[in-house]
């Protein structure tokens, strides 16, 4: 009786709290004569995105919604790529903290420490303004490898991939995704196998390899229509190619290293708590080191390294939104940054940024739910 | 087992290990050259050492700027050393704006003030860490309702009829302990109510609870601060009128509240069901049960998951900038780049906060750390 009371005691304050918050700040809104509402989406932003990788942005056309999902992607785009690195680096210093080798283990130690105790955002500003912005050359003088990647002070350029025709990029594009799902099958084929005789295929290799081969086959087929276009050094600046701005190399140097030192904690305490039996046993039933390593060791330290690194990869995603102090045109900076000094309209913008991170925050817990259950060790 | 004739035998004595296996000798075979991968990685290890940390001393001590005095000294030790050296000149010069803000750092003679505060805060802490210190409760109640005003009445300056420092012109690494400190205090209450909302029976206060925590953690923690910086003034009245520092206060504890409830969590589905059974069986009601046993089991156990999420909050102070607040990283960057300093010092001021902040990181983690193992043998029986 006293809980269902106070339940609604509770629900009253807030729904009235709320309530006095929303005449607030319809008075507030009012008295600043700021219109509030969806319409300013539609309308054409003013302003020059400079980094999109897919979706194109082009000055007085595109609305600004345009600009919000170019925020999105960017912001999905470099956390992809940060949480790739940080996950094989994470690893190997990880797996050099457990070396027998003392020098070994204690340079990850001191990587480990220093890059976990200092601020991620200190650790962006120093390597963007006081490591790559003074120390790389001038676009003039451009480092590069073959004349086809070039690194400079703006940013780093690869050759950009063009295809020709879109049904033959098609064509390539679907050949490598029916390599994928027989490299589905090819893990099936090769479990049922192994439980039925226990001979082993290695599967992650052969995938590997099949898609390269599915995707260059895919080439062959459709007749090279493939051309790459090279970046090309101007008068003052580079032309051409795939541009990555110096403030997202940056910002992805900065967040994998941070992370990687915290994936490198996981990946150790994942090791360290495999019981010692079981190495002991698998050596005792004549496995090899490497197998004991392979199939004894890692499948059971995966299952404690795993959940607490799916977090560390949400940390990273909602990271990035740090590159609004480098200036690199992700969700924060861009939309919460430009497009709200540009309309005013704090309240959506505030919301959809709001939005865009809960969506990818359930996103990735999800996925460690996901792991959680199907990784819980089944008790007779 | 051995008979030995008395008088007759004479046990050998032991003999020490051989000197390959022993000794430094000994230590280097094992953890150094124990196979040619490893010789080849020792090899490596070493040559990266002897490449990185002499530069660096000689960067960071043997030849750079001590001296007191302006940036000529600077300048004449990059000349000396042919390269660009730490310049610690412009650290003494500059040390109480990057340490106090802009405020202390022009009233140089009112720097007393968050010293004092300083040390009170730091007496303590160390009273309260201290073991087999008396009073540990007392100590803990009576600085937590009387040292925030302690604190603001010195840092302020009003209330005592000192010379006033607007909050505005708080700054440095004092701006960094009080949000810090401020921060992880007031989130606290609202974590544990929370934590318990969330295990609670009663549906509306487990549904508000998870919508609050969650709520927090799947936003960074520059989008909550923006958020408080501009929307939080369209909630209230235009008479209400918020300066920086409250927002980023308001905005850190709501945030930190959410992960402050998460780590209460782990401790309360950490702790024996038996426990509350127990108390059910005596016939405790809620409160009782929560109050005398629930809660002083669940926040002991709860400390070094409280003490890393402290962690992450000193060191994700340094994005109140996003509102204009000079915390201790931006303070050094401002007065880095101001045009006395310019060209000579902004790498010395990125490694002095780095270091300031690693210092009270690490040990905050050793701290944990420490703790955790003790916690864990006191539960082992």
């Amino acid at each position: 009786m006293l809980g269902v009371i106070s339940q609604v005691l509770i629900a009253g304050a807030l729904i009235g709290f709320l309530t006095w918050i929303y005449f607030n700040t319809v008075e507030n809104l009012n008295q600043r004569g700021i219109p509030t509402g969806f319409g300013f989406l539609n309308q054409v932003a003013p302003f020059k995105v400079g980094f999109s990788p897919f979706l194109d942005f082009e000055l007085g056309v595109s609305s600004y919604w345009r600009v919000f999902f170019i925020g999105v992607q960017n912001t999905i785009f470099v956390s992809i790529l940060g949480i790739i690195a940080a996950t094989i680096l994470g690893f190997l210093v990880g797996i050099m903290r457990l070396s027998p080798n003392w020098i070994v283990s204690r340079t990850a130690m001191v990587y480990i420490e220093i890059l976990r105790n200092i601020p991620l955002l200190l650790q962006i500003l120093f390597w963007n303004f006081a490591v790559f912005l003074p120390s790389l050359p001038l676009p003039k003088a451009s480092m590069t490898f073959l004349d086809t990647i070039f690194l400079n002070n703006r940013g780093l350029y690869i050759p950009k991939i063009i295809a020709e025709n879109q049904t033959s990029g098609l064509i390539i594009i679907a050949f490598i995704v029916a390599a994928i799902i027989g490299t589905f099958f090819l893990r099936k084929w090769a479990k049922q196998r192994h439980d039925l005789t226990g001979k082993r295929f290695p599967v992650y290799i052969t995938g590997f390899f099949g898609i390269i081969a599915a995707g260059f086959i895919g080439i062959v087929v459709t007749g090279f229509p493939l051309s790459l276009e090279l970046p090309r050094l101007g008068r003052f600046n580079l032309a051409g190619g795939i541009e990555f701005p110096l403030p997202l190399f940056s910002l992805w140097f900065a967040l994998t290293t941070y992370t990687s030192a915290f994936i490198a904690e996981n990946v150790r305490g994942g090791i360290q708590s495999v019981a010692k039996g079981q190495t002991e046993a698998s050596s005792a039933l004549g496995l090899k080191r490497g197998h004991t390593l392979n199939l004894v060791v890692i499948p059971q330290a995966m299952r404690v390294i795993i959940p607490p690194t799916i977090s560390q990869y949400l940390n990273l995603t909602k990271n990035s939104s740090l590159a609004v102090a480098v200036a690199f045109e992700e969700l924060f900076a861009i939309w919460s940054g430009i497009s709200l000094n540009q309309t005013g309209q704090a309240l959506v913008i505030i919301a959809m940024t709001f939005l865009v991170y809960q969506i990818l925050s359930i996103i990735i817990s999800g996925g460690a739910n996901y792991y959680n259950k199907r990784s819980q060790i089944v008790g007779r | 087992m051995f008979k030995t004739v008395p008088g007759k035998f004479n046990f050998l004595p032991a003999r020490s290990a051989p000197t390959a296996n022993s000794g430094i000798i000994g230590w280097a075979k094992t953890n150094l050259f124990s196979s040619p991968l490893n010789v080849l990685l020792t090899l490596i290890g070493m040559y990266l050492i002897y490449k990185t940390i002499p530069p660096f001393i000689s960067w960071a001590i043997i030849d750079a700027s001590w001296g007191y005095g302006d940036r000529t000294l600077c300048e004449q030790a990059n000349e000396a050393a042919g390269r660009s050296t730490a310049c610690w000149t412009y650290v003494r010069v500059r040390a109480e704006q990057i340490l106090f803000g802009p405020f202390y750092g022009q009233n140089t003679d009112e720097i007393w003030r968050p010293i004092l505060v300083f040390i009170v805060f730091a007496a303590i802490i160390a009273w309260l860490l201290t073991e087999r210190t008396p009073f540990k409760g007392y100590v803990a109640a009576f600085s937590l309702i009387f040292f925030p005003f302690f604190a603001f009445a010195f840092l302020h300056g009003e209330w005592l009829g000192l010379k006033i420092a607007p909050t505005g012109q708080w700054g440095g690494f004092m701006l960094t302990l009080v949000i810090a400190v401020t921060g992880i205090v007031a989130a606290l209450p609202i974590g544990i109510l929370m934590a318990l909302g969330r295990q609670s029976d009663l549906p509306v206060f487990k549904a508000l609870s998870v919508i609050f925590i969650e709520f927090w953690r799947g936003a960074p923690l520059v989008t909550v601060l923006f958020m408080a910086s501009v929307i939080f003034p369209l909630f209230f009245p235009a008479e209400v009128d918020f300066d920086k520092v409250a927002r980023a206060l308001i905005a850190i504890t709501l945030f930190q509240s959410a992960y402050t409830a998460e780590a209460i969590r782990g401790a309360l589905d950490a702790l024996p069901k038996g426990q509350g059974e127990a108390a059910d069986a005596l016939g405790l009601g809620y409160w009782h049960k929560t109050l005398f046993i629930i809660l002083p089991q669940a926040l002991k156990i709860s400390i070094p998951a409280i003490v890393n999420t402290f962690i992450e909050l000193f060191k994700d102070t340094s994005l109140v900038y996003i509102i204009g607040l000079l915390d201790l990283l931006q303070m050094s960057r401002a007065t880095a780049n101001s045009l006395e300093w310019r060209g000579v010092s902004d790498i010395t001021a990125f490694v002095f906060a780095a270091l300031i902040f690693f210092m009270f990181t690490s040990a905050m983690a050793a701290y944990s750390r420490n703790l955790e193992r003790k916690l864990d043998t006191e539960h082992k029986n």
